[in-house]
């Protein structure tokens, strides 16, 4: 493995003898320098993204997928009666695993956030609602709503998939979101990095003549480049990488508050996932510069 | 080693030269002369592979130059040192570095240590090794363009008007220099005006002056 390590290291490194051949060009490397380093950044910040939605797609189908809510509405003297009864259809359905009458107070808590603490409650004709728990296997709803609607005439099952579902999907969509930007990053820094490439390229082509005359073969040659840039894009990128890190580390938590904006941002090891940018950068640089190099280097003759 | 066969060459326009025939073997040295603008430049970079003959074939070390590729034509030109009419070294490098190029370029920069020195004081250029080709004189230029087209101990020695800007003493050093590789078995080939040089080196060496005249490569005449 280390041997193996070592010989892509000294293929991308290639030969410090060859750089020095070549003349530092200013603007190219202030360039590709600047665009990794910007690139990295915006990368860390997708990346962040669709870690958190993903997180927040998980969590909600595991935990809306397993609870649902019953309503009874019915006449204050009625209610009482509905709520035993479909108690009991709810003990009898295969599928359920718990099935529980809220408490006022918990109702009223429930409340709470969209009312305010002043609610009264007691004048309120309020739904009485049953919370259920599905077992693994689940249950069929369209089978208990059938049932319910012949024995317990004012209860609605409301099974949260109506609302679950695009909820779901949304999150998803944005965690691929996420990752197509990342792809997109990194194709704009592959034509960025080409673009220097080949300026550099073209503003050294008498040099590449004089290698050309002393026996330096394409590789050889293209290797000068390589390095260099391969080199500037692994630093610009390691700047960028921990500037987006330290962004992202200085958010203010939304924990408590927000519902959406909940753990924007990396948790645990998902710190470690932008440690993968810099050398991704470096990989896009190499690939970059090398297919530039040769084509260049295969055009003049 | 190299062989030219009915070989000529055109710019596009007219034809600058044509039906040149001339083998240059291990051994052989070759004077070349003729009018500026007669095509000497162009002849000798038919011969280093640097271009490619509009009629004609020329073989570079048993191989087409027209079925080379360009690894192919890097790899004989290590075998042909050449120096150029322009010189043709990187600006930015020091002396030094860009007579060690054609050891760097093919991976054999250990051998550069001792010979490196050896070389630059041959060719009077120990004190100037750290400069930068610009900071230099033509003529300094030049012996440095020598040394770094002998450095690898190549096959044949291309030169092109090696001594243009050089007081007779030193060309007369230089010359010993290519008669001395001459006698190891390397051949010679130089392009040049200067007749006093062409009829010192006949002191020393057999060599065949040959003439770029009316479009084609002749024997030149007796006053050599
Ligand atoms: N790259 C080129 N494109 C077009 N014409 C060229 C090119 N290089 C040289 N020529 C023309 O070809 C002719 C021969 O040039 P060349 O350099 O071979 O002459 P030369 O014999 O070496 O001359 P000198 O003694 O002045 O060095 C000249 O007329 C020159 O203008
Ligand atoms: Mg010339």
């Amino acid at each position: 493995m280390r041997v193996e390590i070592g010989r892509v290291l000294s293929l991308m490194v290639g030969d410090p003898e060859a750089d020095r051949a070549v003349p530092p060009t200013g603007f190219t490397a202030w360039l590709t320098l600047f665009t990794a380093g910007a690139m990295a950044f915006l990368t860390v910040f997708a990346l962040a993204l669709s870690l958190a939605t993903g997180r927040l797609a998980d969590r909600w189908s595991s935990e809306l997928a397993r609870t649902a809510t019953l309503r009874i509405s019915a006449p204050p003297d009625q209610v009482a009666a509905q709520t035993r009864a479909a108690l009991k259809v709810l003990q009898e359905t295969p599928g359920i695993a718990t099935a529980r009458a809220m408490t006022e107070a918990e109702q009223k808590a429930l409340l709470e956030p969209w009312f305010g603490p002043d609610l009264p409650l007691d004048t309120l004709p309020l739904p009485q609602l049953i919370e259920i728990t599905e077992t693994a296997q689940g249950y069929d709803a369209t089978g208990l709503r059938a049932r319910l609607q012949a024995e317990v005439p004012g209860a609605v099952l409301d099974d949260h998939t109506r609302w679950r579902e695009p909820l779901v999907a949304a999150a998803s969509r944005l965690r691929t979101l996420g990752f197509a930007a990342i792809a997109l990053i990194a194709a704009s820094t592959a034509a960025m990095i080409t673009l220097a490439a080949r300026a550099a390229l073209a503003a050294n082509a008498q040099v590449i003549r004089v290698l050309r005359l002393v026996g330096a073969r394409d590789v050889y040659i293209a290797r000068a480049f390589v390095r260099r840039f391969t080199l500037r894009a692994l630093a610009g990128a390691a700047a960028g990488t921990v500037a987006g890190m330290v962004a992202i580390w200085l958010l203010p938590p939304a924990a408590p508050a927000g519902g959406f904006l909940t753990g924007l941002g990396f948790q645990g090891a998902g710190w470690l996932w932008p440690l993968v940018i810099p050398p991704l950068a470096a990989i896009v640089a190499f690939a970059a510069t090398r297919a530039a190099a040769l084509r260049t280097l295969r055009k003049q003759t | 080693m190299i062989e030219l066969e009915n070989v000529a060459y055109s710019y596009g326009g007219a034809e600058l030269f044509a039906e040149v025939s001339l083998a240059i073997t291990p051994g052989s040295f070759h004077f070349l002369t003729g009018p500026s603008g007669a095509g000497k430049t162009t002849f000798l970079k038919l011969c280093y592979g640097d271009l490619t003959a509009t009629a004609g074939r020329v073989g570079l070390f048993g191989k087409d130059r027209r079925d080379m590729t360009r690894d192919d034509v890097a790899l004989a030109r290590r075998r042909i040192g050449v120096v150029h009419q322009d010189c043709q070294f990187l600006d930015h490098l020091p002396l030094a570095e860009n007579v060690a190029l054609p050891l760097s370029v093919s991976g054999r920069t250990a051998e550069a240590d001792g010979n490196l020195n050896d070389l630059l004081a041959w060719v009077g250029l120990a004190a100037q090794a750290r400069q930068l080709p610009p900071q230099l004189s033509g003529g300094e230029r030049q012996r440095a363009a020598l040394a770094r087209a002998v450095i690898m101990s190549p096959d044949l020695i291309i030169a092109d008007e090696p001594t243009g800007n050089i007081d007779w003493e030193m060309s007369q050093r230089l010359l010993t220099l290519l008669v001395e590789l001459n006698r190891m078995g390397k051949a010679v080939m130089i392009a040049t005006h200067d007749l006093n040089l062409i009829r010192a080196a006949k002191a020393q060496v057999s060599a065949r002056v040959l003439r770029l005249r009316g479009a084609r490569l002749v024997a030149a005449g007796a006053e050599l």
